[in-house]
């Protein structure tokens, strides 16, 4: 093997283990900070001596056993003229070798899960929380991080300085919660893979209208949680969502670049290894019995338009009923104009109209473009054509999207000219 | 003896479409004529099935399967039930055929009626006490 | 990017002879990392050529042969396979050396290949030329 060859594997050994490898770090010395130094430490070192050496049977192994000696070291080293180090090195003295082999072989799933615990913990912003999982969790660089979410590098890499300085501050314990505060912060967690994956979704800006590396991450790490966390039934929701919405990446574009709506997509180009991966994770969930929760109710209304062949077989009835489960786990206005639409797809636009009207007192929706457009699409389909036209007119002149602002115009005067 | 009619589920109640005015005030009337009447027991709405878990258990096998909702809506779903206590299966029926239904949907719209068991002690008949009492004296009760 | 691991066939597989139970065990101890590791796609055995068909095109615009199993020459042929989702290819590679020895006694054999997805067959300038030219075709025959 040449030694570029094996630095590749060696970087490829990196980004397979390092979440393990930090993972089981933390648990030894209690800090992300440290801990990540350590695993570096380890990764110089067998740059260092792999392409001499060759590469170990078992690298990850190798190591951790390695990373581990240089925290004994540093720590021993510390205490005698650091106090802030003497607690840690007094708990790192209680491990043993056999301690690494057991914590390589089972354990370290419960420390991966305590390690996501603990950067998607709610002491840090949701920008920090995103970033810091992706870099100690998905094993990307901060350059990587960075050009995903189109920031600078330094504010990136400040913002993981930063948060992991908050965890020290605020003591947050590696650990996974129990109790009542499992599910608020197992949402916790749910919310940053979710967002990982939406960042890369529907990222917008540019020529860039899916940034793949983002979903591929979030999907990922949503699969290593269904299988440490196979209990839960909303983290096997979330994997039936973003497996599913997935599914549907490579027909969201066309070949110019521009987006493909739901009903205009080639659905013989979804992906139906993803939608059965879906359905599975969707199915899981469900058989945990326990009513379903927001992702996975989500998750049922793509399914929904998965298992339909043509928009025509779509299920309306069924997707209103899920919108109303979904709106009375989480009440918005946004929700109820979802649940407008689909009723009006469901039972005729009538009975839409009558709830996007009760939503037009609503506060939050006030200046909200969609409201109007959901009207003026309701009336342009019951024939109230004038009246169709004005709530085009009033949502072109709210939005601030070009595109959008265009086709609202469009619509306005198709309106007048059938009118006519 | 009681009865339960039930409502059974469809789309609009699914989706949990709310029915007119209309229909919730003579829905109301119909309701307050039964408790006047004296045989309102109970009447209540069911959420949708999508709030529901259902425990199924396969033959042979030794774990119930738990599903949570939502389910298929076909006409084991229920939707909405009343108790009323009456006289006859007639009075029951009449009532039944008073239960107002919302007149502007076009789904299918099933009442259910069904009665239910009487209790040990309801079903003991007067008549039949001397009868009782010789069983009991061959037992040496 | 992914990737199928094809396990060949082998004279054992062919003649329809179970793994040892140590190895099934491996290969589940295996399957299980790969799940873990968020990198399982699907993983599935087939049952030996002895129930597979054959249909091939001789003939050029010709009817197809149909030749019913089983086949010879084990190595031409598949076991199973093991679809993966992973970031590079050394990344593949490297659970492919993870996978157990499918066969124990000297036939195992794994192949690896790379599976085309949207992004590599949009981004060819060959194919997307080449579409381009199907799209004007299709246009100028609607207009006629």
């Amino acid at each position: 093997m040449s030694a570029s060859q094996t630095h590749r594997t060696i970087d490829t050994i990196w980004r397979m283990e390092s979440a393990k490898l930090i993972a089981g770090l933390v648990r030894m010395v209690r800090d992300v900070g440290l801990a990540e130094d350590f695993a570096q430490d380890a990764l110089v070192i067998a740059l260092d001596r792999w392409p001499e050496s060759g590469i170990p049977d078992n690298p990850g192994a190798w190591l951790m056993t390695t990373a581990k000696r240089r925290a004994i070291d540093l720590l021993r080293r510390n205490k005698l003229r650091d106090q802030k180090y003497v607690e840690i090195a007094r708990e790192i003295d209680l491990y043993t070798e056999d301690d690494i082999d057991r914590a390589l072989d089972g354990e370290i799933e419960d420390d991966l899960l305590r390690l996501i615990f603990m950067t998607c913990h709610p002491v840090l912003s949701q920008d920090a929380r995103v970033a810091l999982t992706l870099r100690l969790l998905c094993g990307l660089t901060t350059d990587e991080i960075a050009r995903s979410f189109l920031t600078a590098e330094s504010t990136v890499a400040q913002r993981i300085v930063r948060a992991k300085r908050t965890l020290n501050a605020e003591k947050v314990p590696f650990e996974v919660p129990v109790g009542k505060e499992l599910a608020e912060r197992l949402s916790a967690v749910l919310e940053v893979i979710y967002l990982m994956f939406n960042e890369g979704y529907s990222a917008t800006s540019g020529q860039n209208w899916t940034r793949p590396l983002l979903c591929q991450e979030a999907l990922r790490l949503g699969r290593i949680l269904a299988a440490i966390a196979p209990s839960e039934p909303e983290v096997h929701g979330l994997v039936a969502l973003m497996e599913i919405q997935s599914s549907r990446l490579r027909t969201r574009i066309n070949a110019k670049g521009e987006p493909v709506l739901l009903m205009d997509q080639n659905r013989a180009q979804w992906d139906q290894l993803l939608i059965r991966r879906g359905l599975t994770a969707l199915e899981h969930a469900r058989k945990l019995g326990r009513t379903l929760g927001p992702y996975a109710i989500q998750a049922s209304i793509t399914a929904c338009h998965a298992v339909a062949r043509t928009p025509s077989d779509t299920e309306w009835i069924r997707i209103a009923a899920l919108y109303e489960a979904l709106l009375r786990i989480t009440p918005s206005p946004i929700v109820e104009l979802n649940r407008a639409v689909a009723i009006a797809m469901a039972f005729g636009p009538a009975y839409g109209l009558q709830l996007v009207d009760e939503l037009y007192g609503e506060p939050s929706l006030q200046g909200y473009h969609l409201l109007p457009s959901v009207r003026g699409d309701l009336l342009e389909k019951l024939g109230r054509l004038e009246e169709a036209r004005t709530e085009f007119e009033r949502a072109a002149a709210m939005t601030r999207n070009e595109q959008e602002r265009t086709l609202l115009q469009k619509r306005a005067a198709a309106c007048l000219q059938e009118g006519g | 003896m009681r009865y339960m009619l039930m409502v059974k589920a469809n789309g609009y109640t699914e989706a949990r479409v709310k029915p007119s005015e209309e229909h919730n005030a003579a829905m109301l009337a119909y309701q307050h004529s039964l408790a006047e009447a004296g045989v309102l027991l109970a009447a209540e709405e069911l959420r949708p099935s999508s709030a529901g878990i259902r425990i199924t258990y396969a033959k042979g096998s030794e774990k119930p399967e738990v599903l949570a909702g939502p389910f298929p809506i076909d006409p084991a779903l229920v939707a909405e039930f009343t108790l009323i206590n009456v006289d006859t299966e007639e009075e029951a029926l009449d009532w039944a055929m008073r239960m107002p239904i919302p007149a502007e949907r076009g789904a299918s719209y099933a009442i259910e009626l069904r009665r239910l068991e009487d209790k040990k002690e309801n079903s003991r008949d007067p008549k039949l006490f001397t009868l009782e009492a010789e069983l009991k004296d061959y037992l040496r009760l | 990017m992914r990737f199928m691991m094809i396990v060949k066939a082998t004279t054992d597989s062919e003649a329809g002879v179970l793994p040892s139970q140590e190895l099934i065990d491996a290969m589940q101890k295996y399957n299980e990392e790969l799940v873990k590791a968020g990198v399982l796609l699907a993983a599935d055995g087939l049952m030996s050529s002895a129930s597979g068909i054959r249909i091939s095109y001789p003939e050029p615009g010709g009817k197809p042969k149909v030749v019913d199993g089983p086949f010879t020459e084990a190595k031409e042929m598949i076991a199973g396979y093991t679809l993966i989702e992973v970031k590079s290819r050394e990344e593949a590679i490297e659970w492919a050396l993870r996978m157990p020895d499918p066969h124990g006694f000297g036939q195992g054999e794994i192949e690896l290949r790379q599976v085309f997805e949207f992004e590599e067959l949009m981004e060819d300038p060959v194919s997307r030329a080449k579409e381009e030219a199907l799209r004007k075709q299709v246009d100028e025959l609607k207009k006629a």
